[in-house]
């Protein structure tokens, strides 16, 4: 049996309930006593940490979102002093501000302890030698896979992305066995590989892709394990909630959130109506244990459905199923999240271009491409090809240091993009998932 | 500025145009209808759009049309320098602007027998005029294309 903290992955439903309701009310209490920000929610939201009796209850307090993460300050937010954080890392925002997240030891630990139990439960083990190519950074896809795999023992080939030919060469020379990237990049390697003559199948070791930090569907797993035979394994986390967090087991029905971590509600979006087991909603999410930034009733804006039942692999703790939406207009482009509004708030700081914007999403082989295309204001025309050239040089530099992704830019004309009279339609999502 | 060297800078048509099919079509077309002749023609490339510069014989007349049909277009100087249609022409012409330290930002050429014609775009106008009137060349003003 694959697994790392078999007492915690195993615990009875029982004994997971008893201490789920043991730490949401530790965490409540601790956050009203020492969290101003916290306090006021509850008071606002007429709940008190004594009213919190059962998990049921958890329904009463107050919402977070990730507004709340990106408009606070950290002090304001922050339960843990610049002397007991060990790491920052940050996400876009929506308006170009990263919401940053800090960590105490203890919370690199949990997210740690997390992704060792998921990728454990996929298969792997220390034996394995397993390849990160998720980007190393503010990002935490790569340094929370790099932790996660050292705990439980794997030899860890910290690769990040880009230069796909030496990804493979390591693949090949070291006999790599896992590879933890994103979907559409395992799919990418697979076309680089075909091209360089090398067969991933028959000839490396890899056996296992951690897949994540986009959406992705049960077509492109077949592609996957038919085409390069690798176990495709889904992944989901986001920096608010630590990282990459959770992961499916060998039994790949969906992706096991840790009670004694986590406490996972799915609620109707429109309504705010908790549903039941099997319905599908927005995932809104408790972390229990975290320190630094603590997080309830998150709102992640990612719609699923949530498994209760005992798993095929005897793990009790509730299954996600595959992200299938959002609730806002959030993108999700090369596993970087992306918001519309971060886009027309970089294009709309440059006096030289219209209102009218869109945003194109297409599939170029495996790899998600982005194209911006904005309207020229007529009375920022010059005949001067080198202006127009560095207007648009610009306008990608700066798109990319908001959006933290390269995106093609294209002028066109006024008035021809489309025009809406409600709400407007910017982006035209031509990608087949 | 010097107002007789005024009639020198000829008004060429400067229109942003995406780079895709049939957007010249639609310029050709606005022209036709307008009436308007076409004298001197080049496209700019840019990525994914061109800069389309004309010489017609009804500027005004073109930029109306071509305003009220939704494009974007301007108005940009340019001199028009009668060449001697013979090899060593446009040398001795650049010659003559390098020594006078004159930048040529952009150049088209086209024949309008017996003679050719160089368009020149240049930042220091009344310099370049000035220069070139001087070495006995001739300068084509704004009555010659109408």
């Amino acid at each position: 049996m694959s697994t790392w903290n078999p007492k915690m992955e195993f615990m009875p439903k029982e004994e997971l309930d008893k201490l789920q309701l043991k730490l949401l009310k530790a965490l409540v209490h601790r956050l009203y006593d020492y969290s101003p920000f916290y306090r006021e929610r509850m008071d606002m939201g007429k709940v008190h940490p004594d009213q919190i009796r059962s998990i049921d209850d958890a329904a009463k307090l107050p919402f977070m979102q990730k507004k709340d993460l990106r408009e606070l300050e950290p002090n304001q937010l922050f339960m843990a002093s610049n002397r007991e954080l060990v790491r920052y890392h940050a996400s876009s925002g929506t308006t170009g501000r990263p919401t940053i997240v800090g960590y105490t030891q203890k919370d690199v630990d949990t997210w740690t302890e997390s992704v060792a139990r998921g990728i454990a439960s996929a298969g792997v083990s220390a034996d394995d030698i397993l390849q990160v190519a998720y980007t190393y950074g503010l990002f935490t896809g790569g340094l929370g896979l790099h932790y996660g795999a050292e705990r439980l023992g794997c030899t860890v080939v910290p690769a990040s992305t880009g230069n796909s030919e030496r990804q493979l060469d390591i693949i090949k020379r070291l006999g790599v066995t896992v590879i933890a990237c994103t979907p559409s990049y395992l799919m990418h390697l697979g076309e680089v590989s075909k091209k360089i003559g090398l067969d991933i199948k028959n000839d490396t070791n890899l056996r296992i892709g951690i897949l994540g930090a986009e959406p992705w569907s049960e077509g492109m797993r077949k592609r996957m394990e038919d085409g390069l035979g690798v176990k495709a394994i889904n992944i989901y986390g986001t920096s608010e909630l630590s990282g990459p967090l959770w992961c499916e087991c060998i039994e790949q029905r969906g992706m096991h959130v840790w009670c004694d971590q986590t406490l996972l509600e799915v609620m109707d979006p429109d309504t705010g109506e908790i549903l039941g087991p099997g319905e599908k909603g927005e995932l809104v999410v408790t972390m229990l244990l975290k320190e630094a930034v603590p997080i309830i009733r998150y709102r992640t804006g990612d719609i699923a459905t949530v498994d209760w039942e005992e798993c095929g692999c005897g793990r009790l703790h509730p299954r996600l199923g595959r992200i299938t939406g959002r609730v806002d207009d959030m993108l999700i482009v090369r596993g970087i999240n992306v918001f519309p509004s971060q886009v027309e708030y970089v294009l709309m700081s440059n006096p030289e271009l219209g209102n009218e914007f869109q945003i194109v999403l297409e599939r170029e082989g495996a790899l998600d491409e982005i194209l911006v295309r904005v309207e020229l204001k007529p009375e920022a025309f010059q005949d001067n090809v080198a202006m127009l050239e560095s207007l648009k040089t610009r306008i990608h530099e700066r798109l990319k240091s908001a959006l933290m992704i390269s995106a093609d830019v294209e002028l066109v004309e006024p008035g021809t993009l489309p025009r809406f009279e409600s709400k407007a339609k910017r982006v035209v999502d031509k990608r087949k998932i | 500025m010097n107002s007789d060297l005024e009639k020198y800078r000829i008004k060429q048509l400067s229109i942003f145009s995406e780079n895709r099919p049939g957007r010249l079509m639609d310029l050709a077309r606005d022209m036709k209808e307008a009436k308007v002749n076409i004298l001197g023609f080049t496209i700019a490339e840019g990525s994914g759009y061109g800069v389309v510069r004309m010489l017609v014989d009804k500027p005004e007349k073109a930029y109306e049309k071509l305003s009220a049909q939704g494009h974007v277009v301007k108005f940009t100087d340019v001199l028009a320098v009668k060449m001697e249609d013979k090899p060593g022409g446009l040398y001795d012409l650049t010659v003559l602007l390098k020594e006078a330290g004159i930048n040529i930002e952009y150049a088209y050429g086209y024949r309008n027998s017996p003679a050719a014609v160089l368009i020149l775009k240049v930042e220091d106008f009344d310099k370049a005029i000035d220069i070139i009137l001087g070495s006995g060349r001739t300068l084509y003003d704004i009555s010659h294309f109408r």
